[in-house]
Protein backbone atom coordinates (compact mmCIF):
# COMPACT_ATOMS: atom_id res chain seq x y z
CA UNK A 1 0.00 0.00 0.00
CA UNK A 2 1.52 3.27 -1.01
CA UNK A 3 1.89 5.94 1.73
CA UNK A 4 2.55 9.38 1.70
CA UNK A 5 5.18 11.70 3.36
CA UNK A 6 3.24 14.15 6.13
CA UNK A 7 5.16 17.21 7.22
CA UNK A 8 3.45 19.65 9.90
CA UNK A 9 6.17 22.24 9.85
CA UNK A 10 5.34 26.22 12.48
CA UNK A 11 7.49 28.94 12.41
CA UNK A 12 8.83 26.63 15.96
CA UNK A 13 10.00 23.64 13.96
CA UNK A 14 8.62 20.52 12.73
CA UNK A 15 5.70 19.21 14.99
CA UNK A 16 5.11 15.95 13.17
CA UNK A 17 6.83 14.13 10.56
CA UNK A 18 6.12 10.25 8.92
CA UNK A 19 4.61 8.29 6.67
CA UNK A 20 0.97 7.87 6.40
CA UNK A 21 -2.10 6.69 4.32
CA UNK A 22 -4.23 9.31 4.26
CA UNK A 23 -4.43 13.34 5.44
CA UNK A 24 -7.93 14.40 5.81
CA UNK A 25 -8.08 18.13 6.72
CA UNK A 26 -10.65 20.86 6.29
CA UNK A 27 -9.81 24.08 4.10
CA UNK A 28 -12.01 26.78 3.59
CA UNK A 29 -13.37 25.09 0.56
CA UNK A 30 -14.44 22.25 2.04
CA UNK A 31 -13.03 18.94 3.49
CA UNK A 32 -10.30 17.56 1.67
CA UNK A 33 -8.91 13.80 1.63
CA UNK A 34 -5.54 13.29 0.08
CA UNK A 35 -4.36 10.37 -0.72
CA UNK A 36 -0.82 9.21 -2.80
CA UNK A 37 -0.73 10.70 -5.85
CA UNK A 38 -2.51 13.57 -5.39
CA UNK A 39 -2.08 16.25 -8.28
CA UNK A 40 -0.26 19.13 -6.89
CA UNK A 41 -2.47 21.72 -5.21
CA UNK A 42 -2.20 24.51 -2.20
CA UNK A 43 -5.13 25.35 -0.13
CA UNK A 44 -5.65 27.27 2.94
CA UNK A 45 -6.98 26.14 6.25
CA UNK A 46 -9.97 26.57 8.41
CA UNK A 47 -8.64 26.20 12.10
CA UNK A 48 -9.61 22.20 13.22
CA UNK A 49 -7.92 19.13 13.38
CA UNK A 50 -6.09 17.60 10.92
CA UNK A 51 -6.83 14.00 10.34
CA UNK A 52 -3.83 11.60 9.88
CA UNK A 53 -4.65 7.97 8.84
CA UNK A 54 -2.77 5.15 9.12
CA UNK A 55 -4.47 1.72 8.79
CA UNK A 56 -6.76 1.06 11.12
CA UNK A 57 -5.55 4.24 13.57
CA UNK A 58 -6.53 7.78 13.05
CA UNK A 59 -4.39 10.54 14.65
CA UNK A 60 -5.39 14.32 15.05
CA UNK A 61 -3.68 17.27 15.11
CA UNK A 62 -4.75 20.57 16.12
CA UNK A 63 -3.91 22.93 13.50
CA UNK A 64 -4.52 26.57 13.11
CA UNK A 65 -5.28 27.49 9.99
CA UNK A 66 -2.35 28.58 7.56
CA UNK A 67 -2.18 26.16 4.52
CA UNK A 68 -1.46 22.83 2.61
CA UNK A 69 1.03 22.29 -0.04
CA UNK A 70 0.12 19.06 -1.58
CA UNK A 71 2.81 17.26 -4.30
CA UNK A 72 2.08 13.66 -5.47
CA UNK A 73 4.35 11.87 -2.60
CA UNK A 74 4.36 14.75 -0.37
CA UNK A 75 1.99 16.51 1.92
CA UNK A 76 3.43 19.58 4.41
CA UNK A 77 1.35 21.70 6.21
CA UNK A 78 2.23 25.20 7.10
CA UNK A 79 0.39 26.82 10.17
CA UNK A 80 1.39 29.04 12.32
CA UNK A 81 0.70 27.03 15.38
CA UNK A 82 -0.17 23.16 15.35
CA UNK A 83 -0.23 20.63 18.33
CA UNK A 84 -0.53 16.85 19.03
CA UNK A 85 -2.64 15.64 21.19
CA UNK A 86 0.02 15.39 24.19
CA UNK A 87 1.53 19.12 23.70
CA UNK A 88 -2.10 20.42 24.56
CA UNK A 89 -2.58 22.05 27.57
CA UNK A 90 -6.41 20.84 28.67
CA UNK A 91 -6.78 23.49 31.29
CA UNK A 92 -5.68 26.19 29.50
CA UNK A 93 -7.86 25.73 26.73
CA UNK A 94 -10.96 25.48 28.44
CA UNK A 95 -10.09 28.49 29.82
CA UNK A 96 -9.03 30.19 26.52
CA UNK A 97 -12.56 28.67 25.62
CA UNK A 98 -14.43 30.31 28.41
CA UNK A 99 -12.50 33.52 27.76
CA UNK A 100 -13.48 33.73 24.01
CA UNK A 101 -17.40 33.08 24.79
CA UNK A 102 -17.23 36.07 27.31
CA UNK A 103 -15.78 37.98 24.60
CA UNK A 104 -17.99 37.23 21.97
CA UNK A 105 -21.97 37.37 24.40
CA UNK A 106 -20.40 41.09 25.36
CA UNK A 107 -18.88 42.19 21.76
CA UNK A 108 -22.17 41.81 19.71
CA UNK A 109 -21.45 45.20 18.02
CA UNK A 110 -17.48 45.06 17.58
CA UNK A 111 -16.95 43.48 14.68
CA UNK A 112 -12.85 43.10 14.95
CA UNK A 113 -13.29 42.00 18.74
CA UNK A 114 -16.16 39.35 17.78
CA UNK A 115 -14.07 38.13 14.78
CA UNK A 116 -11.07 37.68 17.25
CA UNK A 117 -13.04 35.91 19.90
CA UNK A 118 -14.32 33.90 16.85
CA UNK A 119 -11.39 32.43 15.74
CA UNK A 120 -9.98 32.15 19.60
CA UNK A 121 -12.91 30.21 20.30
CA UNK A 122 -12.49 27.88 17.27
CA UNK A 123 -9.02 27.37 18.16
CA UNK A 124 -9.49 26.57 21.86
CA UNK A 125 -12.56 24.01 20.62
CA UNK A 126 -9.97 22.38 18.33
CA UNK A 127 -7.56 21.87 20.73
CA UNK A 128 -9.77 20.97 23.31
CA UNK A 129 -11.32 18.56 20.61
CA UNK A 130 -7.79 17.02 19.40
CA UNK A 131 -6.89 16.45 23.57
CA UNK A 132 -9.95 14.15 23.74
CA UNK A 133 -9.12 12.34 20.52
CA UNK B 1 50.99 54.37 47.28
CA UNK B 2 47.97 52.58 48.04
CA UNK B 3 48.40 50.35 51.34
CA UNK B 4 49.14 46.49 51.15
CA UNK B 5 45.52 45.75 52.59
CA UNK B 6 43.73 48.27 49.82
CA UNK B 7 45.50 46.34 47.00
CA UNK B 8 44.75 42.88 48.20
CA UNK B 9 40.86 44.09 48.66
CA UNK B 10 40.38 45.23 44.93
CA UNK B 11 42.08 42.17 44.25
CA UNK B 12 39.70 40.16 45.42
CA UNK B 13 36.79 42.30 43.88
CA UNK B 14 38.26 42.29 40.79
CA UNK B 15 38.48 38.46 41.08
CA UNK B 16 35.01 37.92 41.93
CA UNK B 17 33.99 40.13 39.22
CA UNK B 18 35.81 38.07 36.67
CA UNK B 19 34.19 34.91 38.03
CA UNK B 20 30.64 36.60 37.26
CA UNK B 21 31.72 37.29 33.73
CA UNK B 22 32.95 34.07 33.20
CA UNK B 23 29.82 32.58 34.07
CA UNK B 24 28.28 34.82 31.71
CA UNK B 25 30.17 34.35 29.74
CA UNK B 26 29.30 30.55 28.95
CA UNK B 27 25.88 31.04 29.68
CA UNK B 28 25.75 33.27 26.51
CA UNK B 29 27.28 30.52 24.64
CA UNK B 30 25.03 27.67 25.32
CA UNK B 31 21.83 30.15 24.93
CA UNK B 32 23.72 30.20 21.41
CA UNK B 33 23.70 27.12 20.60
CA UNK B 34 20.15 27.17 21.32
CA UNK B 35 19.67 30.11 19.34
CA UNK B 36 21.44 28.65 16.35
CA UNK B 37 19.16 25.64 16.44
CA UNK B 38 15.83 27.40 16.76
CA UNK B 39 16.78 29.59 13.84
CA UNK B 40 17.49 25.98 11.99
CA UNK B 41 13.99 24.44 12.81
CA UNK B 42 12.17 27.98 12.06
CA UNK B 43 14.49 27.95 8.48
CA UNK B 44 12.49 24.97 7.28
CA UNK B 45 9.26 26.53 7.58
CA UNK B 46 10.54 29.61 6.00
CA UNK B 47 11.82 27.87 2.43
CA UNK B 48 8.73 26.41 2.12
CA UNK B 49 6.77 29.01 2.57
CA UNK B 50 8.91 31.02 0.17
CA UNK B 51 8.97 28.15 -2.34
CA UNK B 52 4.91 28.63 -2.50
CA UNK B 53 4.76 32.11 -2.44
CA UNK B 54 7.28 32.45 -5.33
CA UNK B 55 5.36 29.86 -7.69
CA UNK B 56 2.39 31.48 -7.02
CA UNK B 57 3.86 35.10 -7.87
CA UNK B 58 5.76 34.03 -10.77
CA UNK B 59 3.43 31.79 -12.56
CA UNK B 60 -0.02 33.80 -12.00
CA UNK B 61 0.76 36.85 -12.82
CA UNK B 62 -2.11 37.63 -14.42
CA UNK B 63 -5.16 37.03 -11.83
CA UNK B 64 -2.61 36.98 -8.78
CA UNK B 65 -2.03 40.70 -7.25
CA UNK B 66 -2.34 41.18 -4.32
CA UNK B 67 -1.48 44.83 -2.04
CA UNK B 68 1.21 43.12 -0.68
CA UNK B 69 3.24 42.58 -4.02
CA UNK B 70 2.33 45.98 -5.42
CA UNK B 71 4.85 49.33 -4.91
CA UNK B 72 2.83 52.30 -3.72
CA UNK B 73 3.97 55.51 -3.61
CA UNK B 74 5.57 56.35 0.20
CA UNK B 75 3.80 58.54 2.68
CA UNK B 76 4.44 56.86 5.64
CA UNK B 77 7.36 53.99 6.73
CA UNK B 78 7.11 51.96 9.58
CA UNK B 79 10.44 50.28 10.71
CA UNK B 80 10.48 47.23 12.98
CA UNK B 81 13.25 47.48 15.37
CA UNK B 82 14.88 44.35 17.51
CA UNK B 83 16.55 45.25 20.51
CA UNK B 84 17.65 43.33 23.55
CA UNK B 85 16.15 42.93 26.80
CA UNK B 86 19.16 43.39 29.11
CA UNK B 87 22.38 45.68 28.54
CA UNK B 88 25.87 44.06 28.78
CA UNK B 89 26.02 42.71 25.46
CA UNK B 90 29.06 44.99 23.83
CA UNK B 91 27.61 47.68 21.17
CA UNK B 92 24.67 45.20 20.62
CA UNK B 93 22.06 48.04 20.91
CA UNK B 94 23.98 51.24 20.77
CA UNK B 95 25.05 50.43 17.21
CA UNK B 96 21.59 49.63 16.17
CA UNK B 97 20.29 52.76 17.63
CA UNK B 98 22.85 55.02 16.29
CA UNK B 99 23.11 52.97 12.31
CA UNK B 100 19.12 53.34 12.16
CA UNK B 101 19.10 57.42 13.43
CA UNK B 102 21.45 58.16 11.18
CA UNK B 103 19.49 56.15 8.06
CA UNK B 104 16.33 58.31 9.03
CA UNK B 105 18.18 61.78 9.06
CA UNK B 106 19.30 60.98 5.93
CA UNK B 107 16.16 59.49 4.26
CA UNK B 108 13.22 61.34 6.14
CA UNK B 109 13.09 64.96 6.15
CA UNK B 110 10.62 65.09 8.87
CA UNK B 111 9.79 62.84 11.70
CA UNK B 112 6.25 62.38 10.78
CA UNK B 113 7.44 60.62 7.69
CA UNK B 114 8.24 57.26 9.88
CA UNK B 115 7.45 55.44 12.79
CA UNK B 116 8.59 52.51 14.83
CA UNK B 117 7.76 49.35 16.17
CA UNK B 118 10.14 48.36 19.09
CA UNK B 119 11.02 44.66 20.23
CA UNK B 120 12.78 45.04 23.63
CA UNK B 121 13.62 47.12 26.57
CA UNK B 122 16.44 48.47 25.88
CA UNK B 123 14.85 49.55 22.54
CA UNK B 124 12.40 50.91 23.91
CA UNK B 125 14.40 53.30 26.68
CA UNK B 126 16.30 54.36 24.06
CA UNK B 127 13.40 55.52 21.55
CA UNK B 128 11.26 56.91 24.50
CA UNK B 129 13.92 60.33 24.93
CA UNK B 130 13.79 60.65 21.25
CA UNK B 131 11.09 62.32 19.20
CA UNK B 132 9.66 59.16 17.43
CA UNK B 133 6.40 58.12 16.46
CA UNK B 134 5.77 54.59 18.48
CA UNK B 135 3.30 52.49 16.71
CA UNK B 136 3.59 49.27 19.42
CA UNK B 137 6.22 47.82 21.43
CA UNK B 138 6.94 44.55 22.98
CA UNK B 139 9.04 44.08 26.11
CA UNK B 140 10.36 40.53 27.81
CA UNK B 141 10.80 38.22 24.88
CA UNK B 142 12.44 35.35 26.51
CA UNK B 143 15.87 33.70 25.52
CA UNK B 144 14.04 31.16 23.29
CA UNK B 145 10.95 32.73 21.14
CA UNK B 146 8.13 30.64 20.31
CA UNK B 147 6.46 32.43 17.32
CA UNK B 148 3.52 33.03 19.83
CA UNK B 149 6.02 35.68 21.92
CA UNK B 150 6.02 38.03 19.10
CA UNK B 151 2.10 37.43 17.53
CA UNK B 152 0.83 40.45 18.49
CA UNK B 153 3.90 42.78 17.29
CA UNK B 154 3.54 40.92 13.86
CA UNK B 155 0.63 41.34 13.21
CA UNK B 156 0.07 44.86 14.39
CA UNK B 157 3.28 45.26 11.57
CA UNK B 158 1.31 43.70 8.90
CA UNK B 159 -2.23 45.31 9.54
CA UNK B 160 -0.53 48.47 9.77
CA UNK B 161 0.62 48.31 5.99
CA UNK B 162 -2.51 46.43 4.75
CA UNK B 163 -4.86 49.10 6.28
CA UNK B 164 -1.93 51.59 4.54
CA UNK B 165 -1.22 53.73 7.13
CA UNK B 166 1.66 52.46 6.19
CA UNK B 167 3.01 52.46 2.36
CA UNK B 168 6.30 50.66 3.12
CA UNK B 169 7.62 48.46 6.33
CA UNK B 170 11.57 47.35 7.37
CA UNK B 171 12.83 45.23 9.93
CA UNK B 172 16.37 46.68 11.50
CA UNK B 173 18.33 43.73 13.62
CA UNK B 174 21.96 42.63 14.44
CA UNK B 175 22.34 39.95 11.84
CA UNK B 176 24.54 37.35 13.20
CA UNK B 177 27.46 36.68 10.96
CA UNK B 178 29.88 34.92 14.08
CA UNK B 179 29.98 35.02 17.20
CA UNK B 180 32.39 38.15 17.65
CA UNK B 181 30.75 39.86 14.77
CA UNK B 182 27.33 41.04 13.81
CA UNK B 183 26.30 43.36 11.60
CA UNK B 184 22.76 45.92 11.59
CA UNK B 185 20.90 44.83 8.33
CA UNK B 186 17.93 46.31 7.46
CA UNK B 187 15.61 44.00 5.34
CA UNK B 188 12.65 45.56 3.59
CA UNK B 189 9.72 43.09 4.16
CA UNK B 190 6.17 44.77 2.81
CA UNK B 191 5.96 44.72 -0.57
CA UNK B 192 7.21 41.71 -1.19
CA UNK B 193 9.80 42.12 -3.74
CA UNK B 194 12.02 40.32 -5.83
CA UNK B 195 10.46 36.87 -4.70
CA UNK B 196 10.11 35.16 -8.07
CA UNK B 197 14.03 36.02 -8.85
CA UNK B 198 15.30 34.51 -5.56
CA UNK B 199 14.06 31.08 -5.67
CA UNK B 200 13.39 28.98 -8.75
CA UNK B 201 10.04 27.64 -9.32
CA UNK B 202 9.92 23.87 -8.43
CA UNK B 203 6.65 23.18 -8.64
CA UNK B 204 3.07 24.12 -10.47
CA UNK B 205 0.23 23.94 -7.88
CA UNK B 206 -3.40 23.62 -8.57
CA UNK B 207 -4.94 26.07 -6.25
CA UNK B 208 -8.21 25.36 -4.10
CA UNK B 209 -10.11 27.91 -4.17
CA UNK B 210 -8.09 30.63 -6.10
CA UNK B 211 -4.72 32.31 -6.28
CA UNK B 212 -5.96 34.95 -4.90
CA UNK B 213 -7.50 33.37 -1.81
CA UNK B 214 -4.25 32.02 -1.09
CA UNK B 215 -2.08 35.21 -1.34
CA UNK B 216 -4.60 36.39 1.09
CA UNK B 217 -3.63 34.29 3.58
CA UNK B 218 -0.24 33.08 2.82
CA UNK B 219 1.10 36.88 2.19
CA UNK B 220 0.32 37.67 5.93
CA UNK B 221 1.53 34.70 7.23
CA UNK B 222 4.65 34.85 5.56
CA UNK B 223 5.61 38.45 6.09
CA UNK B 224 5.01 37.61 10.04
CA UNK B 225 7.36 34.87 9.83
CA UNK B 226 9.91 37.12 8.36
CA UNK B 227 9.89 39.51 11.10
CA UNK B 228 9.94 36.12 13.33
CA UNK B 229 13.00 35.12 11.57
CA UNK B 230 14.83 38.12 12.09
CA UNK B 231 14.08 38.02 16.26
CA UNK B 232 15.61 35.15 16.10
CA UNK B 233 19.03 36.32 13.64
CA UNK B 234 18.94 39.06 16.12
CA UNK B 235 18.70 36.82 19.84
CA UNK B 236 21.40 34.82 17.87
CA UNK B 237 23.64 38.23 17.67
CA UNK B 238 23.15 39.02 20.99
CA UNK B 239 24.13 36.14 22.66
CA UNK B 240 27.02 36.46 20.60
CA UNK B 241 27.64 40.29 21.06
CA UNK B 242 27.38 39.23 24.87
CA UNK B 243 29.56 36.15 25.03
CA UNK B 244 32.19 38.32 23.21
CA UNK B 245 31.77 41.39 25.37
CA UNK B 246 31.95 39.26 28.66
CA UNK B 247 34.94 37.04 27.24
CA UNK B 248 36.60 40.59 26.76
CA UNK B 249 35.61 41.46 30.51
CA UNK B 250 37.40 38.30 31.82
CA UNK B 251 40.28 38.83 30.07
CA UNK B 252 40.43 42.85 30.87
CA UNK B 253 40.14 41.53 34.76
CA UNK B 254 42.84 39.10 34.07
CA UNK B 255 45.17 41.75 33.23
CA UNK B 256 44.26 44.11 36.19
CA UNK B 257 44.87 41.35 38.24
CA UNK B 258 48.19 40.85 37.01
CA UNK B 259 48.53 44.70 37.48
CA UNK B 260 47.65 44.98 40.97
CA UNK B 261 49.50 41.53 41.82
CA UNK B 262 52.80 42.98 40.65
CA UNK B 263 52.15 46.42 42.52
CA UNK B 264 51.11 44.59 45.79
CA UNK B 265 54.11 42.27 46.06
CA UNK B 266 56.55 45.50 44.96
CA UNK B 267 54.44 47.15 47.87
CA UNK B 268 55.25 44.01 50.08
CA UNK B 269 59.03 44.41 48.93
CA UNK B 270 59.72 48.02 49.63
CA UNK B 271 58.12 47.16 53.07
CA UNK B 272 60.20 44.15 53.74
CA UNK B 273 63.76 46.15 52.28
CA UNK B 274 62.69 49.06 54.75
CA UNK B 275 62.19 47.21 57.65
CA UNK B 276 65.89 45.38 57.35
CA UNK B 277 67.20 49.08 56.72
CA UNK B 278 65.73 50.09 59.64
CA UNK B 279 66.96 47.32 61.94
CA UNK B 280 70.77 47.42 60.12
CA UNK B 281 70.33 50.95 61.06
CA UNK B 282 69.47 50.68 64.63
CA UNK B 283 72.18 47.90 64.92
CA UNK B 284 74.92 50.72 63.78
CA UNK B 285 73.69 52.80 66.29
CA UNK B 286 73.80 50.75 68.93
CA UNK B 287 77.92 50.22 68.51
Amino acid sequence: MPTIKVNIVTPDGTVFEGDRDMVSVRAQSGELGILPGHIPLVAPLSIDAVRLKKGTETELVAVSGGFIEVRPDKVTILAEAAELPSDIDVDRANAAKKRAEERLARAKQDNIDKKRAELALQRAMTRLKVAKG
Amino acid sequence: MASLRDIKTRINSTKKTQQITKAMEMVAASKLNRAQVLAESYASYAEKIRDVVASIASTNTADASHPMLEARSVKKTAYVLIFSDSGLAGGYNANLIRDFLAKMEERHSSSEDYGVIVIGRIGSELIKKRNIHVFGEITGIPDEPTFADIKKVTSQAVDLYAKEEVDELYVWYNHFISPIQQQVTETKLLPLSNLSEQVEVKQMYEYEPSAEAILEQLLPQYAESLIFGALLDAKASEFGARMTAMSAATDNAESLIDELTLSYNRARQAAITQEISEIVGGAAALE
